[in-house]
Order: structure tokens, then C-alpha cells, then sequence
């Protein structure tokens, strides 16, 4: 039927079906983002309510939280499509693969990275940061969990389909975080004690130039040498 | 040379002695299970091969 | 070529078993030579007194976890691609002895840390990147080991390794960022200032020992597996081992 469908136009399709997907799935969107909420909120429970030492600790906290809220949320990225058999068809469609796998990478960010962006404010102020700090926790998060999906899609696809993939999946990628971890919360430290946080800003985004090119690629070629 | 002097290690004896016992266990695991797991593999090859001829 | 003749199990296994002999000799002997020379020849540190023999375990402990993932990612890169099935086999033997290598140099790095530092553990820059070396190379183990399908689990921990060791470098490097954020000069460095010709003799006997060692135990451990792969195939049974 449209076998000459433009590369953009067949993007836009997958893009739009996977959102369709999630939002008829809406547990699957609310479940990371309860977690995030609820970790950060045990916090303050574990290490007491001193707002001095909660805003020390808040760029840190907010920052694991993250890398595990998106971590809960990569197991689901490609097993649907795995026990429906979408995922062989998406490979085997005259695209390139790579492209296809992209637009899945972009709906899981839309899905469990973009809240995070949204609801960290009402936690930053929860946790008496300075509005500095809850702006600069914003942007960090704008930029670095595109980085987590894009990363966190090479890992799923890796492992997909293997038993106990959950936690695999976590000893594989969480080292490969860190670089986000320590770039993200540097900045905000950086910004709100007064210096200028550009430099962890632009290094930050020469991590997500690179991933954006290579993961999206990886993670299709993972995916051939996982359903072969 | 002393040798209670060259034990005691300056009085730092745990750590050094300890760093030298830790790398001792460390490799002589990592050669005597793989060579103990190669020798029986050699020793049931060279029985087949007697059966066999 | 000779090199991909070679790259056959049929003859890499006895090649392997011609020069094993070889290897693990020269290992003991400069292994000895090293352990002479540290203990005995080399003398103690102005400042860091007898510690500094932890030293003689420790660095060489250390360069060789990441020689060997550096050679792991290498022989991933080849596996994939011309399709060696060898490399495989020489990436799981290193997998276990690199990782060896990795817990050695932090156990002994915080052997060293306490009378240096006064702790058990520091977040220094070098632990904390040691340390994430070792969550990498478990990291590979566990996804090698969970896959059953031997092509699959080839060319996933391929596929990861290559993934590490690119991220290595920046890991590297945002650590050691972190670390001076974090920690303005509070630690002493670890390599000193200089280092004196009767330090750095045992230091680089060591090292090479500890290489020697390596090619060795891999050379077993890969006649081990292909043992393992081949017991069926018709040139094992006619060798006879």
C-alpha cells in the first residue's frame, strides 16, 4: 500500500501512533512520574525536614530520582511491540530502521522525560530550593533526559525480551548516566551559588548531539542482533 | 637485614602485607579454577580417546 | 592470510597450548623478579614510608583493568566486524581476570587510602572511575551470561562494550571534574611527585608480569572454552588433546 511513503511522513507515523499508544495506556505515563514524585518525597522523611541541608542535597536527589523513574519506564519501550510482533515489522519496513526507532526514542521522552520536566518545580520548591536552582533544575532536566531515553533505548534493546531484564537493564545503563548525573547537578550548584553554569550547560549538550546521532542507530542494529 | 623489621613494614604491616595477600588470592583464583576445570577436560578427552582406540 | 588461519579454532587451540608453556614461565619469573625488587631492593618512600610497596600491586593492578577492557572493546570491534567467532572467546576469558584486576586495584587503592588519607574509602577521582570500570565490567558479564543464544550474547556484549569503552573517556573526565568541584585540595595525590629509578624499575616489572600473567590465564581459559564448544568436532578427536 504506501510503499513510497516520505521518510518524514512515515516518522510522523510511527511517532503518532506511539503517543496514541500511550495515551490510551495512560497508567503506563502516570506510574514513573508517581515514582519520581514519591522517592523525592521520602527524602526529607529519611534525612529530616532542616531546609538547609534539604537544598544541599536537592539538585542530587531530584537528579537519581530521574535517572530511575526513566529507568522503570525503559523496560515497556520495546516489549509490547516485541510479544505483538510490531517490532519485526518495523524493522523489516524499506525505512531505515534507525529513523523508526528514533520516533519510538522521541514518544518515550514525550511520555516519562517531558513530565519530569513539568512536575520538578512543585518538587524543587517542595525541597526550599532557590528559584535559580529551579530554573537551572528545569533546563537540566530539558536537556538531560532526552539523554537518558536515547541511551536507556540502547539498553532495552539489548536486553529485550531476557528474564530478569529489569534489573540487567539498570547495571548496564546506570553507569553510562553518570556523566548526566554529574554535568546536570553541577550546574544547578553552580548556578545558584552565583557562578555562571554555561560550561556544564554546553557539555550537556554535546552529550546529547552525540547520543541523538549514534543511539538511535545502535539501538535499531541492537535490536536486529536481539530478534535474530 | 631485620626481619621482624621487614615484616612490621614501618608499621604499616595490615596494609601492605594485606595488599600483597589480597593480590596473591586474587590471581591464584584466577589461575587454579580455570587450569582445574582445563586439566579435567584434558583428563576425560585423553579416556575417550583410550576408549576410542 | 595467516591471521585469519589462525583465527580457526582447529588451530588456534594447538598454537595456544605451543606457546602456554612459554608464557606462564616467563610470568613466575618476572613476577619473582618483581616481587625481589619491591620488597627487598626498592627502598621506603620519604613520605609515604614502607606504604608506598602497595604501590608495586596497585597501579599495575589498575592499568591492567582497563588494558584489558581496552583490548576486549578491541576484539569486539574486530568480532563485529568480520565476524570472528575467536573473539568472542577471548572476550569472555579476559571478562572474569579484568574484573579480578579492577576489584584488586580498589581493595588495594583503599589498603593504600588509609594511611594515606586517613580513610577506608575517598571519593577520589581515580576510585571513583575504578569503580565504575568494575560496574561496567559486571555490567557485561550479567548481559553475556543472561542470554542464552551464544551468536546473540556475542554480539550484544560486543555491542556494549563498544558502547563503554566510547563513554569511558567522558566518564573519566566528568569524574575528575566532579572531583575538583567537589574536592578543591584536600587529598594528596596519589602518583606523587616524583618517582625514583628504584621505584619505577619494580613498578614496570610488575606491570609486565602482570601482562604475561594475563596472556596466560586467557590462553587456558580459551582452550578451556573451545574444549567446551568443540568436543564434537572431528580435529579434536583425532589430536586427542
Amino acid at each position: 500500500m504506501t510503499h513510497n511513503l516520505g521518510l518524514l511522513a512515515s516518522w510522523q507515523r510511527v511517532l503518532k501512533r506511539e503517543l496514541l499508544l500511550a495515551y490510551r495506556q495512560r497508567n503506563d505515563i502516570l506510574t514513573p512520574l508517581i515514582f519520581f514524585i514519591i522517592v523525592i518525597s521520602l527524602f526529607p522523611l529519611g534525612v529530616g525536614p532542616e531546609p538547609e541541608i534539604l537544598r544541599t542535597i536537592a539538585p542530587g536527589v531530584i537528579w537519581v530520582a530521574a535517572l530511575l523513574a526513566t529507568l522503570l519506564s525503559l523496560a515497556r519501550l520495546f516489549n509490547n511491540e516485541l510479544h505483538d510482533g510490531t517490532l519485526e515489522q518495523l524493522l523489516l519496513t524499506p525505512q531505515p530502521a534507525s529513523v523508526l526507532v528514533f520516533a519510538k526514542i522521541v514518544s518515550h521522552w514525550l511520555t516519562t522525560g517531558l513530565p519530569l520536566v513539568l512536575i520538578s518545580p512543585l518538587l524543587a520548591l517542595s525541597l526550599d530550593m532557590s528559584s535559580t536552582a529551579l530554573i537551572y533544575t528545569m533546563l537540566t532536566l530539558l536537556l538531560g533526559t532526552p539523554i537518558l531515553s536515547l541511551i536507556g533505548a540502547i539498553g532495552a534493546a539489548l536486553t529485550l525480551g531476557l528474564r530478569g531484564g529489569g534489573v540487567l537493564l539498570a547495571l548496564l545503563i546506570l553507569p553510562l548516566y553518570i556523566p548526566v548525573l554529574i554535568f546536570s547537578t553541577g550546574a544547578i550548584i553552580a548556578a545558584s551559588n552565583g557562578f555562571s553554569a554555561e560550561g556544564h550547560l554546553s557539555l550537556i549538550g554535546a552529550y546529547l548531539i552525540i547520543t541523538l546521532i549514534f543511539a538511535p542507530w545502535v539501538t535499531s542494529y541492537a535490536l536486529r542482533v536481539s530478534l535474530d | 637485614m631485620n626481619w621482624a623489621e621487614f615484616f612490621n613494614m614501618g608499621g604499616h604491616a595490615f596494609n601492605v602485607w594485606g595488599s600483597y595477600i589480597l593480590a596473591f588470592v586474587i590471581l591464584g583464583l584466577n589461575i587454579w579454577l580455570p587450569l582445574r576445570k582445563y586439566r579435567a577436560q584434558q583428563r576425560k578427552i585423553r579416556q575417550q580417546h583410550e576408549t576410542a582406540s | 592470510m595467516i591471521f585469519q588461519k589462525y583465527a580457526a579454532p582447529k588451530y588456534f587451540y594447538p598454537l595456544a597450548g605451543k606457546c602456554l608453556p612459554w608464557f606462564g614461565t616467563l610470568a613466575i619469573l618476572t613476577i619473582c623478579a618483581g616481587l625481589y625488587l619491591g620488597l627487598f631492593v626498592a627502598p621506603p618512600d620519604y613520605q609515604q614510608g614502607e606504604t608506598v610497596r602497595i604501590m608495586f600491586i596497585h597501579v599495575p593492578a589498575a592499568w591492567m583493568s582497563m588494558f584489558i577492557y581496552a583490548m576486549m572493546a578491541g576484539a569486539a570491534a574486530i568480532g563485529l566486524v568480520w565476524k570472528i567467532k575467536l573473539t568472542d572467546t577471548f572476550i569472555t576469558a579476559s571478562a572474569a581476570i579484568g574484573a579480578s584486576f579492577t576489584l584488586l586495584a580498589l581493595l588495594t587503592g583503599s589498603l593504600w587510602g588509609k594511611p594515606m588519607w586517613g580513610a577506608w574509602w575517598v571519593w577520589d577521582a581515580r576510585l571513583t572511575s575504578e569503580l565504575i570500570l568494575l560496574f561496567l565490567y559486571l555490567g557485561f558479564m550479567s548481559l553475556h551470561s543472561a542470554i542464552d543464544d551464544p551468536r546473540r550474547a556475542s554480539r550484544a556484549g560486543a555491542i556494549l562494550l563498544l558502547i563503554g569503552v566510547i563513554n569511558l573517556p567522558v566518564i573519566h573526565y566528568s569524574v575528575e571534574w566532579w572531583n575538583t568541584l567537589h574536592q578543591p585540595t584536600s587529598v594528596a595525590r596519589i602518583d606523587g611527585p616524583r618517582i625514583h629509578s628504584s621505584i619505577l624499575t619494580p613498578l614496570l616489572i610488575m606491570a609486565v608480569a602482570f601482562k604475561l600473567f594475563y596472556v596466560s590465564v586467557v590462553l587456558i581459559r580459551m582452550r578451556s572454552s573451545i574444549l567446551d564448544n568443540e568436543a564434537d568436532s572431528r580435529w579434536l578427536q583425532e589430536q586427542g588433546a
